[in-house]
């Protein structure tokens, strides 16, 4: 789950991590009755779950009281367009107005969950405020790490070892280790699955502030974290997602015509690779995951048909635990309320001989096929 | 002797009387794993289908039926103590169905897992069965495998499937087949299945199956490039999919280029891993390589 930059800082402040002064606003009123605190001289961000802000035109350094009104009523209640969201954006519905600070340098931090290591890590690099992985790909040695002892933690030492390599003057040694050590502790209490601050400022005045915040929680997690779950805002989610997650149904929106039922993840991923080594694109990803039953398998196939773009269909399902004959009698239901574009079927399994006969013998478009390079061909033209 | 599960395998399953657990323990009875014991807590001195002793506590299950190996089917917030439990009561090998437990309690249990020996698999994995043994202890259907010299190991539960359904139609029997688990922190890797297989003399040949996300066919490229000696055949997915987006695994993400599938498979052919082009290819290039 991801949360609003503005939303991360909250929790950074719960944990005394310097952030900006500032406020959110939902009107240009707000926006600048909040600028009028701070002389004028803010940074208006707009509050999206999209990396890019910056380059798609969605935060501005701003200076006076008609430039904040207006650029915060463009942003507002309009889409924003980032290189990470799909053509259609996604909504702004609040800015964030901060204080401008006078900036010395901009540093790289996160923790993330190192998966090759096995362990939690400090990421930090002299190259802050920008795109930190182009900074992985040119410059590797310019990416320093710090491991988490599994019953240590992050000792401080470490963290101190770290500011040397990254220059960090002595005087700021102690609050720059208490943030990592703030940090850390954030990404435990709340299962991070990452924490990042991109820049982490030192000013003028030699005060370290997190100007960005961005936080991801473990999916998975959230049953202990109710709390957090409050600050879900699906406004910023795929609508068929949303509605595809309250089923526990896995489904991501992708751009092609192909729609896929599939079940289990990487069956689903090696539908999709048919389908697009085929030449046609695929319309989605979509996991109905283990012992689904009829009314699971029907909605996922109205939430795949409520995608305007799809124009067919594959139905690939190899069942074990799920009965095939379920899923084909769940794919008739749905098809009851809605209408569903011809349909590519290839059923293994637990009872595929009994799906397959009652898909043939509904109204359905149906064409079966056995097995995965007559797929191929199904969507060579598609 | 096959790997992991074998005719020697005492089962325990944890959380017999759920809905899950019930249904597979059933099913891996049947298929002729020798059932010993369940666990729930609070039904311990009651029976499953009559002729299954349940106990509230693992170590009671091991101490009265002699019982090495768990399969775990709790729901994902008791699957750090249960997986636990069967540590310390000295199971050898344990296999952890759930899915969705929170990465940082798999992440506790793998540093809890160090310098004892357990194995675990999983989790958010289907498990491992061996057909050479009739011995199953996961959620597989067993009716697609057979007896046979090729040993699978995958990150995904239906693509094993998929792999074996097609082995199996070309007359090509499995030794164990194992899956990993889908989550980016897993009890063993596909090192460590490697590696038994390498020692195994029932296995021939092994066919691999990765996803995006993570390194884990990397550090498998390494390992196979100086270690392994038998033919091994190696598909990877995910191609199509997008970047920054989790496709249903909890690991199966693309995060950076290392964590895309062309870099996967670039790893795996240089360590001299046979490259399966596509999903739909798995048997034929099995039987075609190796003449069976």
């Amino acid at each position: 789950m991801n949360i609003h930059e503005y939303q991360a800082k909250k929790l950074f402040e719960n944990y005394s991590i310097p952030i900006p002064e500032g406020l959110v606003a939902a009107t240009p009123q707000e926006a600048t009755k909040i600028a009028a605190k701070y002389d004028f001289k803010v940074v208006v961000k707009a509050q999206v779950h999209a990396g890019g802000r910056g380059k798609a035109g969605g935060v501005k350094l701003l200076s006076s009281s008609n430039e904040i009104e207006s650029f915060s009523s463009s942003l507002l209640g309009s889409n924003l367009v980032t290189a990470q969201t799909g053509k259609t954006g996604v909504p702004v519905n609040n800015v964030l107005v901060e204080k401008m600070y006078d900036i010395q340098r901009e540093i790289y931090l996160a923790i993330v969950l190192d998966a090759f290591s096995k362990s939690i890590i400090c990421v930090a690099s002299e190259f802050g405020g920008v795109n930190i992985e182009e900074v992985a790909e040119q410059y590797p040695d310019k990416i320093l790490t710090v491991h988490a002892d599994p019953i240590l933690g992050l000792q401080p030492y470490k963290l101190r070892l770290l500011a040397k390599k990254l220059n960090i003057n002595s005087d700021l040694i102690r609050p720059f280790t208490a943030l990592i050590s703030n940090l850390y502790k954030l990404f435990c209490d709340k299962d991070c699955s990452m924490v990042e601050i991109n820049p982490l400022v030192i000013t003028h005045d030699n005060q370290l502030i997190a100007l960005d915040a961005k936080i991801n929680f473990d999916d998975d997690s959230l049953f202990r974290h109710k709390d957090l779950f409050d600050m879900r805002d699906k406004d910023q989610e795929d609508k068929r997602e949303t509605r595809a997650s309250e089923s526990s149904i896995n489904y991501v929106k992708l751009d092609g015509n192909v729609g896929c039922l599939v079940n289990g993840a990487g069956l689903a991923m090696a539908t999709m690779d048919v389908i697009s080594e085929g030449g046609a694109t695929p319309a989605n990803f979509l996991d109905i995951g283990g012992g689904a039953d009829e009314d699971k398998v029907a909605e996922a196939m109205k939430i795949i048909c409520s995608d305007p773009d799809v124009n067919k269909i594959f139905v690939n399902l190899f069942g074990g635990i799920l009965r095939c004959d379920v899923a084909a009698r769940g794919i008739v239901q749905a098809s009851k309320e809605t209408n569903i574009p011809p349909i590519v079927v290839r059923m293994l399994g637990t009872n595929a001989d009994e799906g397959s006969q009652i898909l043939l013998e509904s109204s359905l478009d149906v064409k079966l096929i056995d097995n995965l390079d007559d797929a191929r061909k199904e969507f060579s033209n598609s | 002797m096959s790997i992991l599960v074998n005719s020697e395998t005492k089962l325990v399953v944890q959380g017999i009387t759920g809905r899950e657990g019930s249904f597979h323990a059933l099913r891996c009875k049947n298929y002729g794993t020798n059932v010993v014991a369940g666990v729930t807590p609070g039904q311990g001195g009651n029976t499953f289908e009559d002729t299954v002793p349940i106990f509230d506590t693992v170590e009671e299950a091991v101490s009265e039926t002699g019982a090495n190996t768990s399969l775990v089917f709790v729901p994902p917030a008791f699957a750090i103590e249960a997986i636990s439990e069967s540590i310390d009561a000295g199971i050898g090998t344990i296999a952890c169905i759930t899915e969705g437990v929170p990465i940082l309690d798999s992440l506790k249990i793998y540093n809890y897992l160090q310098g004892k020996s357990s194995i675990l698999v999983g989790p958010n994995c289907p498990g491992m069965i061996s057909p050479t043994s009739n011995c199953k202890v996961g959620i597989m259907p067993a009716s697609i495998h057979m007896p046979g010299r090729i040993g699978v190991v995958s990150r995904s539960g239906t693509l094993t499937y998929e792999a074996v359904g097609q082995l199996t139609k070309l007359g090509i029997g499995q030794s164990t087949c194992v899956g990993i688990g889908g989550d980016p922190i897993t009890g063993t890797s596909f090192i460590d299945i490697l590696d038994m297989f390498e020692k195994d003399d029932e296995t021939d040949a092994v066919v691999l199956i990765g996803e995006i996300g993570g390194t884990k066919e990397q550090e498998a490229a390494e390992y196979i490039k100086s270690n392994f000696h038998k033919p091994i055949f190696g598909l990877v997915v995910g191609a199509s999919a997008p970047k920054g987006k989790r496709m249903g695994h909890a690991g199966a993400i693309i995060t950076g280029k290392s964590a895309r599938a062309a870099e996967k498979i670039k790893a795996l052919y240089s360590a001299g891993v046979e490259v399966i082009s596509t999903t739909s290819h798995i048997g034929s290039t099995v039987k075609d390589s190796l003449n069976l």
